[in-house]
């Protein structure tokens, strides 16, 4: 069944490339925000222009885009341009109706947009910022972010992806945010963050995003990334 | 889908509980309120939101709901059928309107809760100064999302009306407290008119708190240290 849907998403991507819809993305190759909005993008087969942004040095264009919180991703699609990488997300699920990101039924999309606050707003700054912080010591940076992931691997426990059994909304912001961002900065502090003992099923999820292809498009390259995160937890250290 | 019990966890001085409350009032939805008690937390609420402990939580058929616009989302779609549609339609306007209530949340309502920190002339004017710039954008946001129309989402109440209505009793009494028009008709004209609409309307009449009881019970718990 699964290779059934795969065969689906390659045609109905080589449909969209074909009407060449005028979408663009202005992005940061190591911003889990903007890798997540090429996986939406990638899953529904919609082609885009990508311009990559200097998020030090910003473009008059990034801020004409986005002038109230000057960031990336932006997308810009027939002449509107959205900010923020949850309402970019939705918006290409609203706007291109294959292949949904967010769950149809109003209770699970309530809890898929809860998720996806919480893993922005609480697990990305505690599970990065507060253990480069480590303010209470790096002992109670690690339990403390470890608590977090706690609920999260009871929300992934029996599912394939946070999104059932196809990658979702949820999986595309947590993807973007644990494995393949803050993940590595761990790697580069020698810290083992969620063991597989301790968390069995957010480590077989991690394995599923891997195989996906769509995901492994939207990876940062690793080693590059590490270094990133490492100039970026010293920004944070001297701040 | 719409049927169950509906239940809401709140108090009646918090501005994010109010705004389910307009919203089950837009939508004729008869629920429960469920009065938390200033200072500490049921065990229902913490068992509802363990991860937040924080009101509002919606309770349908004892299903929770948490994140004040993410349940007035959930009320929209849920009873889709009665009263007008909280959410435009249009994917971007939707996004717009999404865009300007988290907006309101992380920047405006934060530099609102500054103003009354604020110590010194220096930090007084910086505060200000921030707080009026933010007005001024949504100013215009309110030009562009209600196309003439009286509110935000057009000729009826929608989710960007209530994300900010909802502050509306809380700036009144910071405004008394400061003695300073936070909401100037000569700087944000189309807004203070908008103020006015949301205020009459019969959704939000009856919980909207009024700003007396509002003001006294800051004094009681901006008296006590903070937590």
């Amino acid at each position: 069944e699964t290779l059934a849907s795969e065969r689906e998403r390659v045609i109905e991507r080589s449909a969209m490339a074909e009407k060449g819809e005028d979408v663009k993305l202005l992005g940061f190759w190591a911003s889990p925000f903007t890798r997540r909005v090429e996986m939406a993008l990638k899953l529904k087969g919609v082609p885009y222009d990508y311009l990559e942004q200097d998020i030090v040095n910003k473009s008059p264009l990034l801020l004409q885009l986005n002038p109230v919180y000057k960031k990336v991703p932006v997308l810009v699609h027939k002449g509107k341009h959205i900010p923020e990488s949850h309402l970019i997300l939705e918006y290409i699920d609203q706007t291109w109706k294959q292949n949904p990101i967010l769950p149809q039924d109003p209770y699970e999309k309530a809890m898929a947009l809860f998720w996806a606050k919480f893993v922005d707003e609480q697990v990305g700054p505690v599970g990065f910022k507060a253990v480069v912080k480590a303010e209470k010591g790096i002992e109670v940076a690690i339990e403390e972010a470890r608590e977090l992931f706690t609920f999260l691997e009871k929300e992934v426990t029996g599912k394939d992806f946070f999104g059932g059994k196809t990658l979702g909304f949820l999986d595309m912001v947590a993807g973007s945010m644990i494995p393949f961002c803050i993940a590595r900065s761990w790697e580069g502090m020698g810290i083992d963050m969620i063991p597989e003992d301790k968390f069995p099923e957010l480590n077989r999820w991690i394995k599923n995003l891997k195989e996906v292809e769509i995901v492994r498009e939207c990876i940062p390259p690793k080693e590059k990334q590490i270094e990133h995160m490492k100039k970026v937890a010293e920004r944070i250290k001297s701040a | 889908m719409a049927s169950g019990e509906v239940k809401l966890i709140g108090a009646w001085a918090s501005p994010f509980v109010m705004r389910p409350r307009v919203a089950l009032n837009l939508k004729s939805v008869p629920y429960e309120f469920l009065q938390e008690t200033f200072g500490s937390k049921s065990e229902l609420l913490l068992k509802s939101n363990p991860v937040h402990k924080k009101i509002p939580v919606l309770l349908h058929a004892d299903k929770p709901v948490c994140e004040s616009n993410i349940i007035v989302e959930y009320i929209d779609e849920t009873w889709s059928s009665s009263g007008p549609s909280l959410l435009p339609s249009l994917p971007y306007d939707r996004a717009m309107a999404r865009f300007w209530a988290a907006y309101i949340d992380e920047k405006w309502f934060v530099a609102l809760r500054n103003f009354l920190k604020a110590e010194g002339e220096e930090e007084k004017k910086a505060v200000i100064a921030e707080f009026e710039e933010g007005n001024a954008l949504l100013e215009k946001a309110f030009i562009d999302c209600s196309k003439g129309k009286p509110f935000f989402n057009g000729d009826h109440i929608g989710y960007l009306d209530i994300s900010l209505g909802s502050f509306l009793a809380w700036l009144r009494v910071t405004e008394l407290a400061a003695s300073y028009k936070l909401l100037d008709e000569a700087k944000t004209p189309s807004l203070c008119k908008w103020a006015d609409h949301f205020c009459n309307d019969p959704a939000v009449k009856p919980v909207m708190p009024e700003t007396a009881k509002l003001a006294e019970f800051a004094k009681k718990i901006f008296a006590k240290p903070q937590a």
